[in-house]
């Protein structure tokens, strides 16, 4: 750690775990539902755990996005964040604005279109707090280098602020409501988040490889060229069917699978700088996150994506349990395995230690992601049967829920293991540091 | 990656490449747009009544159980066609009467089974909320879902 400012990112990370530990909670609660069905049924239905849930993954993943922001910005840029005073009040806000929410909804106090069930005032002290930060680092930014790294992490940022704008657009005309959802939903994570991702993944890997910048940030451009190109006109594969021109129907296919192209290309960038690279970097923790990322973004977005991407299959598999085994594995690859690797290659530098707990660490992520592949897998199982017996023979859906125990049961078991899984990392994060190294690490090289 | 290609051409390309493809889907978004409100929904049928009915659905937040044109929760049925399920294209009272019935008459409680809970939903908001789920029982949604089943 150069600059004094980059501390400013201990803070987010340590609201962003909190809220992602709560967020497990939320998950286990609505699959114990699926398991159980009389669980809470009158004390907390499942609709308020499904939407504090969601809702909980979208708020820590921000603040989350804001911290990496705040650490690398000072390297990147080679000046001291404009203002830590403005980060640590606009963390305060959006931390506020989540909890109220999720307060509130526990008290039925709730809006009706999912992932944006926040009331109105919460969206807006969100806007409020995303507005001071897109204020703090883009004065960051004028101030200092411009490297391709942080430009792209900053449109990556502005464009998610803009794309949000849409979630105070609420038509009364159902269809037209959903029209402009995706262009929330969709255009984030499949299009302004993957500038994020791209860049931090880049970042990463010029840190701990040591491969020359201008071959990485060649790389980045054509990433980030990759993922728009396909992924705004991808947003057809969301218009098939909800009342929007049959058009969609191969432009949606086409493009949707062109998606797969940025997530390969960044799965194959990963590897091949680590295979380039000369530097031996001692947080073998962080690369094995960085490596991770990237291969499981490609499996949970790409491959898993793919499955049910083109018009023809979606019309059987729309909405069942296939798409929530794809957005588990997607959400969990591209975007926390992201932020936890930044988080795992940041922290021994704002705590100025060399990297800590590095086994225990490793443990957590190969633990977490066996539980989120096994669970993508139980989910996949339960959606393929439903399409077959829903869909394909048109057998009604509450008698074939009836069927699926077995794979909700042990969807249930492979959150507990995610659980686990969470309390390693965040001991090994914030828990004291005991200097476990790999035996196979150069302790000796900088811990840059 | 191909040495031919600068780090500011790629940016270019970028830059450009995104631009176009945005603008792109902006055409096609407003295209749809149109699309929706004058061909594939009904237009004259979009009465306050079905306004005041989806106010009512988000209220209550159904989507977060219910899948509606595909999209929502996977805990509990499809709702976009339920119109047509409860046999309202045949016999559109019975289905009215049989819908705010099923409705008012949860929880169930029945042991084992998926619990909805009880809505305090007074009479205008269930006629309203029907008018809702009616009116989107006749998007054209190039003929999802597969079977009436949802
Ligand atoms: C990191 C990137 C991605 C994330 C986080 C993600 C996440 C999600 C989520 C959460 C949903 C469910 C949305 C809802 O509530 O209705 C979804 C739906 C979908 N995703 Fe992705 N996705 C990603 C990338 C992709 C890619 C690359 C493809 C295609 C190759 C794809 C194809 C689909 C399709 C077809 C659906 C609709 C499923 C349905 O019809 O029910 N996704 N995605
Ligand atoms: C302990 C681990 C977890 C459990 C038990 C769990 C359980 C659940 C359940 C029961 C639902 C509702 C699905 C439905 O409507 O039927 C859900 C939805 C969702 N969860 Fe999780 N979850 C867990 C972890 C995660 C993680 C780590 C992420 C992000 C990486 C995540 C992202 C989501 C998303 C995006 C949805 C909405 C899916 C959609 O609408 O397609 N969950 N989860
Ligand atoms: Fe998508």
């Amino acid at each position: 750690m150069k600059y004094e400012t980059q501390k400013v990112a201990l803070p987010f990370f340590a609201v962003a775990m909190a809220l992602f530990a709560l967020q497990i909670v939320f998950g286990i609660l609505a699959a114990t539902v699926y398991v159980v069905p009389e669980f809470l049924a009158e004390a907390m239905p499942f609709h308020i755990m499904r939407m504090s849930h969601t809702n909980l993954l979208l708020v820590w993943l921000l603040i989350a996005f804001m911290g990496c922001t705040y650490y690398l910005l000072p390297e990147e840029t080679e000046t001291d964040i404009h203002s830590p005073m403005i980060a640590y009040v606009q963390l305060g806000i959006f931390a506020f604005a989540g909890a109220a929410a999720l307060i509130g909804y526990q008290f039925e106090i709730h809006g009706g279109r999912h992932y944006l069930e926040q009331p109105l005032w919460v969206k807006i002290l969100i806007t409020v707090s995303f507005l001071m930060f897109l204020y703090n680092t883009s004065l960051t930014l004028l101030k200092g280098r411009k490297t391709a790294i942080s430009m792209v992490l900053m449109l990556g940022l502005w464009l998610a602020a803009i794309f949000w704008l849409f979630a105070f657009y609420n038509p009364a005309n159902l269809a037209l409501d959903k029209l402009y959802w995706w262009w929330i939903v969709h255009i984030w994570v499949e299009g302004v988040w993957e500038l994020i991702m791209a860049s931090l993944l880049g970042y990463l890997l010029i840190k701990m490889t040591g491969v020359d910048r201008e071959i990485i940030e060649k790389w980045l451009y054509v990433i980030v060229g990759l993922a728009l190109f396909s992924g705004l006109l991808g947003t057809g594969h969301h218009y098939y069917w909800i009342g929007t021109p049959a058009y969609w129907q191969p432009i949606g296919s086409i493009f949707s699978t062109l998606e797969v192209v940025p997530f390969f290309a960044m799965l194959v960038f990963a590897f091949y700088m680590f295979w380039k690279g000369s530097r031996n970097h001692p947080n073998k923790a962080a690369m094995l996150w960085t490596l991770g990322c990237a291969a499981m973004a490609f499996f949970g977005a790409g491959v898993w994506g793919f499955m049910h991407t083109l018009s023809w299959i979606n019309f059987y598999s729309h909405g069942t349990q296939v798409t929530a085994a794809h957005g588990h594995l997607a959400f969990y690859g591209a975007y926390v395995m992201l932020v936890l690797g930044v988080i795992t290659y940041a922290m021994p530098q704002m705590r100025r230690v060399q990297p800590y707990n590095q086994i225990l660490n490793m443990w957590a992520f190969w633990v977490m992601t066996s539980a989120m592949a096994f669970m993508t897998f139980t989910l996949t199982f339960a959606g393929v049967v439903q399409t077959h017996l829903q869909r394909v023979l048109g057998m009604r859906f509450m008698e074939i829920q009836a069927q699926l125990d077995v794979f909700y049961a042990m969807r249930l078991g492979a959150g507990v293991a995610m659980a686990i899984g969470v309390v390693l990392f965040l001991y090994a994060i914030f828990g004291p540091a005991r200097e476990q190294v790999p035996a196979t690490a150069n302790v000796a090289a900088d811990a840059d | 990656m191909g040495e031919g290609l600068t780090k500011a051409a790629a940016r270019n390309i970028f830059y450009g490449g995104s631009l176009f493809f945005f603008l792109l889907f902006a055409a096609l978004t407003v295209h749809s747009h149109w699309y929706i409100v004058n061909v594939s929904t009904d237009r004259e049928g979009f009465t306050e009544s079905v306004k005041l009915g989806k106010e009512v659905w988000e209220e209550h937040s159904c989507i977060n159980c219910h899948t509606i044109l595909g999209e929502g929760g996977y805990f509990a049925p499809e709702l976009g066609n339920v119109w047509t399920r409860f046999g309202g294209r045949e016999n559109p009272e019975g289905a009215r009467a049989a819908l705010a019935g099923w409705m008012r008459a949860m929880p169930t409680r029945s042991p084992g089974r998926r619990q909805m809970p009880y809505f305090d939903i007074n009479d205008e908001e269930m006629d309203a909320l029907i008018d809702f789920l009616e009116w989107t029982d006749r998007i054209d949604t190039q003929g999802w879902p597969p079977h009436p089943s949802g």
